[in-house]
């Protein structure tokens, strides 16, 4: 996990190294000199050797020292402040609104295979598979917003304000992200019960007199889970990514936001971090993705 | 045919024909211009001159999404085909001969994959900076992983087979090999995978257009309408439902498609 980690942290500070264009040339903007470019180039240590200043820079990140943004003039943690608790605070709604209604969903309709609802909620699945979180987004302004006039679209408020105030506004823009992932999630809870059902420990739970509901139960849940768990611990990164998008649309102050407006200046040391923070989380969603699985199942080891 | 008793495939195949079929179609004919402003005929609701209403500058809607959803489909072709070229060759070269060159480059797709997608699109256009033809770059280029995985496992299996073993005992080269008998016999393993890869480049697409990342003011673009039209939600909402829809359509009938060739090969 370390050595992805430093291999992730690498590539994105190398990436930002090659990008063309001098960051001195917009700091200076029309007082720009070659001199005095040379002496700000030296001033950031932009001179030095680039494996030393990924050094700098990891030492920084690590200690929480992330570099200073060209943009704001400040610290990149100062400009990140309560940003990201909005993006956490987003993503983590929109993954338990996954699970709690993927589970019991994916459940009832292996459950029911072949029933009325099963085939109308398979049907349903696809279709909302198939619906872009922002465009969900933007059906929940128009209809909850601007109609129904649940929420002020554009609104925000801040957690110090209200901490439920907050949280009334990330609940649509948390349904958009969740209702496409909980489609899939279902869809894959449900595949994977169906498809255990036709194992040989099923036939013999079934011929000790049990139902369907408590071979499903008892036995085919257990095992059945541990694609899924892999799955959700990918979707809450995947989440985390949508959110970007989803931040846009309802005007969300989060680090999405931030990220497209560092891209649209420039400002590296930002897009950097936030870019390192994102894949540290998703790596280590994926190593506790590993560690439930082996819980669920002990014959698993990891390497 | 077990294709047609598929229901995913038979779904699927309606959808995208339709879409193609109106794509190509607004080639040669659109309703309108998609461009000419009507002063007179400012934010119509739908009616059944303008069946999908007009805009602010009282262009017609219907005319703006047709050609909106041929150029994404343009870009996601254009995506999908660099892709899938590039991940015929390293996956291929890759699967064929193995060693070390092979074990990077599979770390490398590894860490790649369990990226979100969003994010490193993203990265590339910070790199790169937005525009069609960038987009096209940045967005192919994130979808070489995915296809080289897939050719690279298929080629690994097959060339343990017996028909690799007698072509080689019949003097055939690597190349010659590789590229005449194996790939042929991939085809029902990359159709799937093809299908899914123009799902993920329309979503993609839409996505970073409507970020305003993607593409740029003249070219239209499905993800820029949707960007535009989000300005007028409430005086015309038709103009968000009108693209959405497309992009809908378009994302849901190649899922489909993917599906109904996935279960019918075996294959995920």
């Amino acid at each position: 996990m370390v050595v992805t980690l430093l291999l992730i942290s690498l590539l994105a500070f190398l990436a930002f190294q090659i990008v063309p264009g001098d960051p001195t040339s917009k700091l200076l903007g029309n007082d720009y000199t070659p001199e005095r470019a040379q002496a700000l180039r030296h001033e950031m240590g932009l001179d030095r050797n680039v494996f030393v200043r990924y050094w700098d820079w990891l030492t920084g990140f690590v200690t929480g020292d992330m570099g200073v943004s060209y943009n704001y003039g400040m610290g990149v943690d100062k400009v990140m402040e309560g940003k990201g608790a909005v993006t956490a605070a987003l993503s983590l709604m929109a993954w338990l609104t996954v699970i709690a209604v993927s589970v019991p969903l994916g459940i009832t309709l292996a459950r029911f295979q072949g029933g009325r609802l099963d085939r109308v909620c398979v049907a349903m699945n696809q279709v909302f598979m198939a619906i872009p979180p922002f465009f969900l987004g933007i059906l929940f302004t128009y209809v909850f917003g601007l109609v129904l006039k649940l929420f002020v679209p554009g609104g925000f408020i801040s957690p110090k304000e209200s901490f439920w105030g907050f949280l009334g506004y990330l609940i649509f823009p948390a349904l958009a992200i969740a209702i496409p992932k909980a489609a899939m999630v279902t869809k894959l809870l449900r595949s994977s019960i169906i498809g255990q059902m036709g194992q040989d420990y099923v036939r013999t739970a079934y011929s000790r007199g049990n139902s369907r509901w408590s071979v499903i139960r008892g036995h085919v849940l257990r095992n059945a889970v541990l694609p899924v768990v892999t799955f959700l611990a990918m979707t809450l990164a995947d989440i985390v990514a949508g959110s970007i998008i989803v931040e846009q649309v309802f005007a969300l102050p989060g680090l999405g936001r931030l990220l497209l407006a560092s891209i649209g200046n420039r400002d590296y040391p930002v897009v950097q971090c936030i870019v390192v923070i994102i894949a540290f989380i998703v790596v280590f969603m994926n190593y506790l993705a590993d560690v439930v699985t082996q819980y669920i199942d002990p014959r698993i080891r990891l390497g | 045919m077990k294709l047609r008793h598929n229901k995913n495939f038979t779904a699927g195949a309606i959808i995208t024909a339709f879409m193609l079929a109106v794509i190509l179609i607004g080639l040669v004919w659109t309703p309108y211009d998609p461009n000419a402003m009507d002063g007179s005929a400012k934010m119509l609701s739908p009616r059944l001159s303008h069946p999908l209403g007009t805009d602010n500058f009282g262009r017609d809607i219907l005319s703006r999404v047709i050609e909106g959803a041929g150029a994404t489909f343009l870009i996601a072709a254009a995506t999908v085909a660099i892709g899938l070229i590039a991940g015929l060759v390293l996956g291929g070269l890759t699967g064929y001969f193995g060693g070390w060159l092979d074990e990077c480059l599979m770390r490398l797709n590894d860490a790649l994959a369990a990226f979100p997608s969003i994010l490193l699109a993203l990265v590339l256009i910070a790199l790169f900076g937005s525009g069609k033809y960038k987009i096209i770059l940045a967005l192919g280029l994130l979808f070489i992983p995915s296809f080289a995985r897939v050719v690279r496992a298929e080629v690994a299996r097959q060339k343990s087979l017996d028909y690799v073993a007698s072509a080689r005992l019949m003097g055939a080269g690597h190349m010659r090999i590789l590229f005449l008998h194996i790939l042929p016999n991939i085809i029902p393993v990359l159709l799937p995978a093809v299908a899914i890869g123009f799902n993920n480049a329309v979503l993609a697409e839409a996505s970073m257009s409507y970020l305003s990342v993607g593409v740029q003011p003249p070219d239209a673009s499905l993800g820029r309408m949707l960007n535009e039209a989000q300005g007028y939600l409430l005086s015309a909402p038709w103009y968000a439902l009108g693209a959405g829809a497309a992009i809908i359509l378009l994302i849901l009938g190649f899922g489909l498609l993917s599906e109904g060739l996935g279960g019918e090969h075996g294959a995920s």
